[in-house]
């Protein structure tokens, strides 16, 4: 193995980072991927792995994939839940793959909302 | 690789007794029964958790903690959790005197109040992966120093910092690196005192096992300062787990160039060897310590001249203890303002604490100095298991003294304890509930002492063995009016005129339960009574004759025979067969069984 010299500090640090960052539970936003067994049987496992190319592809290491379990809208899986960071979280509906890429796209990385396939704004109340 | 869950297992040496590696070898089985493998990363992780409720995991992002795992609860929780996303809410942390689980670890006051600075990295990164922790910060601080820093300026910075010894002594850091820095000998040496031996502490061993990179890195540091190019840490063969971590992250360090031979392409030399103790307690002391790196028997000499005058084979040496050059890398990069805010006036910091004993949470803790002892035991250790109620706690181990209740408010710093006749010690913990006898506990803790005085001065040599003789007597009900006073008075002895730290220190569990819990030394030569009812020669077992129902469990139950009577009628205890085992007192339903 090569010698480091002071600068592959950083370099290594952002290679390694990507992994890290969901231990430190701080990030850009979170993405919530609904996979109770409805969400399963709808599809939710395509979703997931749309989502982890996507992130795998930029080489984004400040966002958060995550699973939850199911929402309470069985009819309307695959869903997903967006919580970017400042921001209420958004949910997702119907989802496909390439609604999926879409709104990865707008909203996750410029913070744009993709109306058409939100259901509504915030999470249920919890007392 | 990207993944969307981590899972931090612990694999401490207490976690691995109690199942950790099979639970990990299952959690990737049915990890990959899932299909789950790109997805869910499985870390082993350093000690840090609950101790007493191993073997732990957490999952990240959701935060959730789950404790005391069997291997037959991995299909259900990877199934619920890691692939429906529901966490299972049966093996989550129950708070004392609680109903429901906590879920989230931030939430658990056991981690609440702590404060990391030496564990930074504990149950985050893989102790065995040097670029985790180079992800977190890692060695940022020796390019500080090599980059931007003098020695001197290093030295003043920690001095700023206000860093003191955390082996026990609470000597200044940076003004012992000073006086190693300047005397004019050569070479020098550094010596990482891993030789930890009180019984009940494990604070030493959990951060080399969660992070040995921030112990090389703060060695590295600490060389820099004093000018030594050599260095030992000396770590008690008992620990093999952590030699064996210590021994991969060196390995690695000195791929990486940051060990040995310019260090990041700088002309600054520096490499670690481990050494291996033998293990005798006496080794803690650090000069009996250089003794054994010589190759000499481990037996203390006479200071001055200090080690950092003429230590290791001669030489200058400093000496720091593990924690001391753990906090290190954090007070390079956060600056000495930063760390001199926390803590109190003179104490400044936080300090690593094992909680032990009778108390719920056992475990390793990090907290700001200046935390009440209060708060210590009832906050973050959750209190004393089974409702009983609390009665002292023994800080630095042998060496240390007992606390009542009533200074539980007492703020833990270095003067504070030791104006109250304990010390701050290396951290050790040890909680005592109501059915300890603080004359037997005096008893144990010189029993250990008297076994590892290396014998060298006849004070501690002799004094030790006079001080067990005569608690055992009193144990036992032969203790007689003035043994109290002799004690004082040997005690006394013993502290003035035995050399090193350990008779300097060895009778203060005497001295401090003499001074809090005198009438439990009378109610024993007088009365030949045990409060607590712990001293068997002290106790008898006897039978409420109203209350026994005549159940017969205590009678089937005896392992020699000694209850004697008719079933559905009370029982008696013939005496003379009795060897106060106390099982029938443990299986009587009806509290019939009298101990007095």
């Amino acid at each position: 193995m090569p010698k480091l010299k002071p600068e592959d500090l950083a370099i290594i640090t952002e290679r390694v980072r990507r992994t890290m960052i969901l231990r430190e539970g701080t990030g850009r936003a979170i993405i919530r991927v609904h996979m109770g067994t409805c969400g399963i049987a709808a599809g939710a496992r395509t979703i997931m792995n749309t989502l982890m190319k996507e992130i795998e592809d930029r080489k984004i290491k400040d966002i958060i994939l995550t699973t939850s379990s199911c929402a309470g809208l069985c009819s309307r899986e695959p869903m997903i839940t967006v919580e970017v960071q400042n921001q209420p979280p958004v949910k997702y509906v119907d989802l496909t793959p390439e609604k999926t890429k879409i709104i990865f796209d707008k909203h996750i990385l410029s913070g744009e909302i993709v109306k058409e396939y939100a259901l509504a704004f915030g999470s249920e109340r919890v007392p | 690789m990207a993944y969307r869950c981590n899972v931090l297992l612990c694999t401490c040496t207490m976690c691995v007794s109690v199942g950790a590696l099979k639970i990990k070898s299952k959690l990737e089985e049915e990890v990959k029964r899932f299909n789950l493998e790109n997805e869910v990363q499985i870390i082993s992780t350093g000690s840090s958790w609950l101790c007493t409720k191993g073997p732990t995991l957490i999952v990240q992002p959701d935060d959730i903690v789950y404790q005391l795992l069997k291997e037959k609860d991995i299909p259900n929780l990877v199934e619920e959790h890691l692939l429906k996303g529901r966490p299972v809410h049966s093996l989550m942390y129950i708070h004392p005197e609680e109903l429901h689980p906590i879920e989230k670890l931030q939430d658990i006051p056991f981690y609440h109040d702590q404060r990391l600075i030496a564990l930074w990295n504990r149950g985050i990164i893989d102790p065995d992966e040097i670029d985790e922790y180079i992800a977190r910060d890692g060695y940022k601080a020796l390019v500080k120093v090599l980059q931007n820093m003098t020695p001197e300026d290093v030295i003043q910075e920690i001095k700023d910092s206000g860093l003191r010894g955390r082996g026990g002594g609470g000597f200044p850091t940076g003004l012992k690196w000073e006086f190693c820095r300047k005397n004019p000998g050569s070479p020098k040496y550094l010596i990482c005192n891993a030789d930890e031996g009180d019984p009940g502490a494990f604070m030493d061993r959990s951060i080399i096992e969660a992070d040995p990179h921030s112990l090389i890195e703060g060695m590295l540091l600490a060389a820099y300062a004093i000018g030594a190019e050599k260095g030992y840490v000396y770590v008690r063969s008992e620990y093999p787990l952590a030699i064996k971590r210590l021994d991969g992250a060196i390995i690695k360090a000195r791929e990486y160039g940051l060990l040995g031979k310019g260090v990041f392409g700088s002309d600054f030399n520096f490499d670690v060897e481990i050494f291996r103790g033998a293990g005798a307690f006496v080794c803690g002391e650090e000069t009996s310590l250089i003794h054994s790196i010589e190759g000499e028997p481990a037996e203390p000499r006479q200071r001055p001249p200090f080690p950092v005058e003429k230590g290791l084979f001669g030489s200058p040496t400093n000496i720091n203890n593990v924690e001391t050059l753990s906090c290190l890398p954090r007070i390079i990069n956060f600056g000495a303002k930063w760390f001199a805010k926390i803590g109190t006036e003179k104490s400044k910091g936080t300090k690593v604490f094992s909680l032990a004993g009778k108390i719920n949470n056992a475990g390793l803790v990090e907290v700001p100095m200046g935390i009440t002892l209060r708060e210590m035991v009832f906050k973050i250790g959750g209190g004393i298991p089974n409702r009983k109620k609390f009665k002292a706690v023994q800080t630095g181990g042998p060496s240390g003294g007992v606390i009542p209740e009533s200074m539980l408010d007492l703020p833990i710093d270095y003067e504070r304890l030791q104006e109250a006749g304990a010390i701050m010690g290396s951290g050790g913990m040890i909680v005592m509930d109501e059915d300890d006898c603080m004359v037997d506990i005096a008893r144990y803790f010189i029993e250990f002492t008297r076994d590892e005085s290396c014998g060298k001065c006849s004070s501690c040599r002799e004094g030790l063995d006079a001080m067990y003789e005569i608690l055992t007597n009193i144990c036992k009900g032969n203790g007689k009016d003035g043994d109290i006073e002799f004690l004082e008075e040997l005690g006394e002895a013993t502290i003035n005129a035995s050399m090193c730290g350990l008779g300097k220190s060895a009778p203060n569990p005497v001295l401090t339960s003499i001074r809090h819990f005198r009438d439990e030394y009378v109610a024993h030569i007088r009365d030949k009574k045990c409060p607590a009812k712990s001293c068997v020669d002290l106790i008898e077992y006897s039978v409420d004759q109203e209350k026994c129902t005549g159940c017969f469990i205590c009678n089937v139950n005896c392992p020699t025979n000694a209850i004697i009577g008719e079933k559905k009628k009370p029982q008696t205890i013939d005496k003379s067969k009795c060897i106060k085992c106390s099982v029938c007192f443990e299986v009587c339903r009806f509290d019939a069984i009298k101990v007095g």
